[in-house]
């Protein structure tokens, strides 16, 4: 796994911390690797900020709004649906 | 019966009703995915056009393996990197820095650690200057991590089904998203003044 070149280590830094990020969120560590990371955190005030500016920047981006749909384009696209199931 | 196979019964007995709750929930969303691959919008508006084709031409063939969404999607991909401008191959991953190798000291400790900024964004969020800045950026990002931060993290899909439409494997999606998202958190970082 993504993990293997840290892993041998006995305490994740910070520069292999920021690096985690995603698989943490995905849930995709190792339980070991997890608890090494999580013992990190509890420590490192800097990395739990950056993983909370990772957490706020996904936030931010699921913010996106799509625009709204035109009535015309409804009903075109539904134009569409009737002439192909006639 | 889920709301999809519904939704698939209904679509295949020709209910109108149900292709307009296809379409007012899928077409913005679509718009908005197909806008990050082609060079236009009036070239977007034909690519989803013609997912919509796909769709009610496929209708009778799709078998449910996926959930609707993930098919819709899928079509549309499909049909937004054939249309698209760019050359989409999968670039080799190598091992990659997501932050400034300057920030961390020899021992790997923080040398210039992230100086806090979450609030500002969150009392920022109604300004929809962020958002908007998140999108372009979003745009502007390598194709591969665009594909996968717009699947996973705009449109909302699960690992598994981005992985699915985009024909990539998990771990590679891992990277791919990872790279993506530390982008946009350094665009907002500088964005908002800070480092």
């Amino acid at each position: 796994m993504a993990m293997a070149w840290w892993t041998r280590r006995r305490a994740v830094v910070c520069r292999e911390a920021v690096e985690l990020v995603t698989d943490y969120l995905e849930d995709a560590l190792s339980r070991r690797d997890r608890q090494r990371l999580e013992a990190h955190l509890a420590d490192c005030p800097h990395c739990t900020e950056y993983f909370e500016q990772f957490r706020v920047t996904i936030r931010t981006i699921g913010r996106i709004e799509p625009e709204e749909l035109a009535p015309e384009v409804r009903d075109d696209l539904i134009d569409l649906y009737r002439r192909w199931s006639a | 019966m889920s709301a999809d196979e519904d939704l698939l019964r209904r679509l295949r007995a020709g209910d109108e009703s149900a292709f307009a709750t296809l379409v007012e929930q899928y077409h913005a969303p679509m718009i908005r995915l197909a806008t990050a691959y082609v060079p236009s919008r009036a070239v977007a508006e034909e690519v989803v056009q013609e997912t919509w084709l796909g769709v009610v031409r496929g209708i009778d063939r799709f078998e449910g393996r996926s959930s609707l969404k993930t098919w819709l999607f899928r079509i549309l991909v499909n049909r937004a990197r054939t249309a698209g401008p760019r050359e989409r191959r999968h670039v080799p991953l190598g091992v990659g820095e997501t932050v400034d190798p300057d920030r961390f000291q020899a021992d790997g400790q923080w040398a210039v650690p992230p100086a806090p900024w979450t609030d500002d964004v969150d009392g920022r969020l109604d300004a929809a200057d962020v958002v908007g800045r998140v999108r372009e950026l979003i745009d502007a990002l390598p194709d591969g991590q665009r594909e996968v931060v717009l699947l996973r993290d705009v449109e909302g899909l699960s690992s598994a089904d981005a992985c699915s439409i985009l024909g990539v494997s998990e771990g590679n999606q891992r990277v791919l998203l990872h790279r993506g998202r530390a982008r946009v958190r350094r665009m907002l970082e500088l964005e908002l003044g800070k480092v």
